[in-house]
């Protein structure tokens, strides 16, 4: 423990080490404008500079599979997702006077809280371990793979399970939504059915008459 | 040194490619287009059969006044072009076009899923332009624009994953090293998938509803000109040649062929590219316009299908022939 501490030093930092740091402090600034900001689809945009950001990280630390997962993932499919849910409902040009919420003082200390026990826990786990940059990549995607099949199966296995199940859950909710509309439309036609039925038979009355 | 001077040539030799392949495809549509509806096409720029239409084009779009809209959000409207051009740039880089290190840009190790998140990022640029130019035309084209690739990215994702299955690994120059012949009628239903998805990643007709002219005024870019509405053409072209040459690469065999496979595998990778691009002009003036329900349903109801029957496939074939 000492050792790897002692050839490992903080105060002279490499290349990598530095640019690690600057491109950790951009994705957090970007990361604090998201939140921060009034207009609502820069905060989407912001978002995609964070994320970026994160890929960046994994890339410095070898980790190349994951970074561009990560890319794939969130910066092609849920902000994009996020861009289309804000453009269906609303996304004014400007700011939105209504985007601030008045739960951001709870916000702010569950993030804080958060953000405090992921730094506790990675800070004890990790303290001592260093990864050799300089040697065979740590993050290729063979390594990742061996590893997620070999010891990470069950987390593996229990996360697709759990997203099976969000899955059935979004179907049955949307199917369920959908029958309402449909019972709801039909007894619509019903009652408009009805309503044309008596003035029909309002109209032969009057015609009889 | 001379590895700074060879990154330096590979960078140059990817960017050269970027900027004359899009004209070529772009010029190849002007003149199979022309020929396929008994016209001429251009005839008089540059004197042989119109060879400079594109070159004058571009001159023409550089003159043109650049306007941003009143009412539009001037930033995000003036970065959206450069959003949706860079990635095709980038993922030039990783298309290998011969065999061996030499012949590719950058070998990527996770290739397929550079590639494919990449080539998802030049989206962004059609949605930042579409809200940002404050037009409901714009916007709808955006919107759709969106739909379009949440849809699919899916299908494209599952029959590149096949492909990796068959190969055992991601990165594209190791999947050309792994091809055999007989990988084409074994993934030829994945081909055709990721293709056509690839066409509607790129709006191309039969998919062009999000920027459908004769209903939302070219969505998005309507209310883009001059130089950076060529950008938005460029990107398209270029996604034509990224797509053709990613398809090549995949499911095509890359620098694979007959016989001259050494020393002459990039020929074979630029004839298959060339004869895909092809393939994409043709199917723009056979196929008339798919409505925004038909888009949705085709990739929900048949591609998804189609590509998770093929993984099925693929994952059977690699047990039994192991």
């Amino acid at each position: 423990m000492t050792l790897a501490a002692a050839t490992h030093g903080f105060l002279s930092p490499t290349g990598v080490e530095i640019a690690f740091l600057l491109v950790g402090l951009v994705t957090f600034g970007a990361a604090l404008v998201t939140v921060t900001t009034r207009q609502l689809v820069h905060a989407a945009l912001w978002l995609v500079v964070t994320l970026g950001g994160l890929a960046v990280e994994y890339l410095l630390l070898t980790a190349e599979f994951i970074a561009w997962v990560q890319v794939l993932i969130y910066v092609g499919s849920v902000v994009v997702l996020l861009l289309f849910g804000l453009m269906l409902t609303r996304a004014p040009i400007g700011r939105s006077p209504d985007a601030d919420s008045g739960n951001r003082w709870a916000a702010l200390a569950v993030a804080l809280a958060s953000a405090a026990a992921l730094v506790w826990v990675v800070v004890d786990a990790f303290r001592t371990t260093w990864i050799d940059l300089d040697g065979a990549a740590a993050g290729s995607t063979a390594v990742t793979g061996a590893s997620l099949f070999q010891n990470w199966v069950l987390p593996f296995e229990a996360l697709s399970v759990l997203l099976l199940a969000a899955l059935v859950g979004a179907i049955v909710l949307s199917r369920k939504a959908k029958a309402k509309a449909n019972a709801a439309t039909a007894a619509e036609t019903a009652a408009e059915a009805a309503v044309k039925d008596t003035k029909d038979a309002k109209a032969g009355k009057e015609g009889a008459l | 040194m001379n590895d700074a001077l060879d990154v330096a040539l590979r960078l140059l030799i990817v960017f050269v490619v970027f900027l004359t392949f899009p004209l070529i495809v772009g010029q190849a549509e002007h003149k199979v287009m022309a020929h396929m509806q008994g016209r001429l096409g251009p005839m008089y720029a540059g004197g042989f059969h119109g060879w400079a239409q594109l070159v004058a084009d571009g001159v023409k779009f550089a003159q043109k006044e650049d306007i941003v809209p009143a009412g539009a959000d001037r930033r995000i409207f003036q970065l959206a072009p450069a959003v949706a051009l860079l990635p095709y740039l980038l993922v030039l880089l990783a298309i290998p076009i011969g065999p061996g290190e030499g012949a590719v840009g950058e070998v990527v190790d996770a290739g397929i899923f550079f590639v494919l998140a990449v080539m998802g990022v030049g989206v962004l640029g059609s949605l930042m332009a579409g809200w940002a130019s404050a037009n409901k035309f714009s916007l709808l084209g955006g919107l759709r624009t969106a739909a379009q690739l949440l849809a699919y990215e899916l299908p494209m994702l599952l029959t590149a994953a096949s492909v990796a299955m068959a190969a055992g690994t991601v990165s594209l120059p190791g999947i050309l090293d792994a091809f055999e012949w007989w990988w084409l009628p074994w993934q030829i239903v994945g081909a055709v998938v990721f293709f056509v998805a690839g066409l509607a990643e790129l709006q191309r007709p039969p998919f062009d509803m999000p920027v459908a002219d004769s209903e939302i005024i070219f969505g998005a870019y309507t209310e883009y000109t001059g130089l950076r509405f060529a950008l938005f053409l460029l990107a398209e072209y270029a996604g034509i040649v990224v797509l053709c040459g990613l398809t090549t690469v995949l499911f095509l065999g890359g620098w694979h062929g007959p016989w001259a496979t050494d020393g002459l595998g990039w020929v074979w990778t630029l004839l298959k590219t060339a004869v895909l691009a092809f393939v994409v002009i043709w199917l723009r003036v056979t196929y008339p316009r798919l409505r925004e329900d038909q888009l949705q349903k085709l990739s929900w109801t048949l591609l998804v299908p189609l590509s998770l029957a093929q993984i099925a496939l693929t994952g059977i074939v690699k047990v039994v022939i192991q």
